[in-house]
């Protein structure tokens, strides 16, 4: 058996196990859709000089969103099962190379998140009339912001799982930093340019601010500006933070990523 | 570079100020089963984590299978098979698709319905895992440790937990398996049911090393009669030479073997 191989068998088995755990898919992926439907049916309104609705304006911030939670959550609550539950112990003792269970999980995260974004993007479509990207341009916007912040958030999620004392503290060690950030983010709150300084100074240091800026950037006109916390969509800006993130989550990753729990000496 | 499954001289490991394993000697030929016996902290976990790669050691000579296991790589995991003690992995999946994926992961793994078959789960086999018993999932777990064909397989504590019934099941499913089994427990009756040769260790070293039966003189038998007691290897001919000398009955005999539990906690009790 190839690495790769292996690698494909261990998705199965992740995929399987991820929609047949209950508590992962209401969590991590029906929460953001729950969340987007639920919020954007409660806000009305249209911006001033914009034809942006409020609830257009949430689908975008609610993709990062949702983003985050299949990959930094999904993948901390994951990974600190799988330390927890004996997975880990047991491939250990498999003749496997560690790249085959790293590939899994790569794939795991590449099905649910894309899961996810189609059934964010469905309801902002379906529910709330949201136009889609208008040129190209507009959709490679999607794309690098999309694959810089699935990489930041994977790569952090995978160093915080060693936070996680055990399975059952995974939910709730990932799921603060999660929510708080969020907020942070102004993923919930809109438009971003309402929030307060320093809510915004927070916010800013942390890639999901970025991401949910430059999906915004890809779906909204450009005269919703005004509402955003400075009148430019900051794709230099967004692109280096992010970037450093995934620099930075892959630094953390190999100082603080853990095989073993910490009962065990 | 030996013939010997398991050839173990001379091996430490020190956690800290604790020393966990201080010069233990182990050889187990191919096709025997062993158990390895002793008291709680007396090293048996570490010994087995090393020799199951699992874990580096401070020193001494470690051949499982022809190969250091602290430099094996998969080849070698391809031949070893790693009953855990204690697992809740795969709770979602199914009996047969954990079997069926462990599977692939070796070249000529053993087929679904036979390995069901020699752990007993052939009527669980779409069951969920989270959904068996104790006993269901230990089972479960021997079934993962052989689907690989190992030439060697190591058996942590397997019945910890157990109640007579299941341990029993247990044990026929062991005594089926035509591999090295290299057999750590607390229980003795385990030991004896299973084990070919017995090592006990204390304090991180072996103390004694036998058959169940002659373990720690274990076969010297002590007859006993009103007018006095013999130690002997051959108590038929102690009781045959007592009744001739008597005419027929003789007063107060008795014949006691100590048990493998009687030896067994002289044997840790010594090293106190």
């Amino acid at each position: 058996m190839t690495t790769l191989s292996l690698g494909s068998a261990r998705a199965g088995v992740e995929l399987r196990q991820f929609w047949r755990e209950r508590d992962a898919v209401v969590f991590t992926f029906a929460l953001p859709v729950v969340l987007l439907t639920l919020l954007g049916s409660l806000f009305s309104g249209v911006y001033p000089g914009s034809p942006v609705t409020s609830a257009q304006y949430l689908v975008p911030s609610m993709i990062a969103a949702g983003v985050a939670s299949t990959t930094f959550v999904n993948l901390g609550i994951g990974i600190a099962t799988d330390r927890d539950d004996g997975t880990l112990k047991r491939l250990r003792g498999l003749p496997t190379p560690p790249l085959a269970y790293l590939i899994g999980k790569i794939l795991l995260v590449a099905v649910v998140t894309a899961a996810e974004v189609l059934m964010l993007l469905l309801i902002g479509v379906l529910l709330f009339d949201l136009p889609l990207p208008s040129s190209l341009s507009r959709w490679l916007t999607f794309g690098w912001v999309f694959v810089l912040g699935v990489v930041a958030c994977s790569l952090l999620g995978v160093a915080c799982s060693a936070l996680a004392r055990s399975a059952r503290s995974a939910a709730a060690v990932m799921n603060l930093p999660y929510v708080v950030l969020s907020f942070l983010s102004g993923i919930y709150y809109t438009p971003v340019g309402a929030l307060p300084d320093w809510v915004i100074r927070i916010g800013s240091v942390f890639p999901l601010k970025w991401m949910a800026q430059g999906f915004r950037s890809a779906f909204l006109p450009d005269s919703i500006l005004p509402q955003e916390v400075v009148r430019s969509w900051e794709h230099g800006r967004t692109a280096l933070v992010l970037a450093a993130w995934c620099i930075g989550g892959l630094v953390l990753c190999l100082t603080m990523f853990r095989w073993r729990g910490r009962q065990t000496n | 570079m030996t013939d010997d499954a398991v050839r173990v001289r001379g091996l430490r490991k020190s956690y800290r100020d604790t020393v966990a394993v201080d010069g233990l000697d182990l050889t187990i030929a191919h096709g025997e089963v062993r158990a390895l016996l002793g008291p709680n902290g007396a090293g048996k976990t570490s010994t087995v984590e090393i020799l199951e790669g699992h874990r580096p050691r401070d020193g001494g000579d470690v051949s499982v299978l022809g190969v250091d296991p602290a430099h094996a790589g998969v080849a070698w995991r391809r031949e070893i098979g790693i009953v855990l003690q204690s697992t809740a992995d795969g709770a979602e999946l199914t009996v047969a698709e954990l079997i069926a994926h462990v599977a692939r992961y070796f070249p000529r793994p053993r087929g679904l319905a036979e390995t069901l078959e020699l752990v007993g789960l052939t009527d669980k086999r779409d069951s969920r895992i989270r959904k068996l018993s104790g006993g269901q999932r230990r089972r479960l777990d021997v079934g993962l440790g052989i689907v690989g064909r190992p030439r060697l397989l190591f058996l942590d504590e397997p019945t910890t937990g157990f109640d007579p019934v299941a341990r029993r099941q247990f044990w026929s499913t062991v005594r089926g398996l035509d591999t090295t089994v290299l057999l750590t427990t607390h229980y003795l009756e385990e030991a004896e049911a299973l084990a070919d040769r017995v090592t006990v260790i204390a304090d991180g070293r072996v103390v004694a090393e036998g058959t169940p039966d002659t373990l720690g003189a274990r076969d010297v038998a002590t007859v006993v009669w009103r007018d006095g007691r013999e130690q002997t290897a051959d108590p038929a001919a102690v009781v045959a030479r007592l009744s001739a000398a008597y005419g027929g009955q003789v007063p107060g005999l008795s014949v006691v073997r100590p048990s493998l539990e009687d030896v067994y906690l002289d044997l840790i009790g010594g090293s106190r």
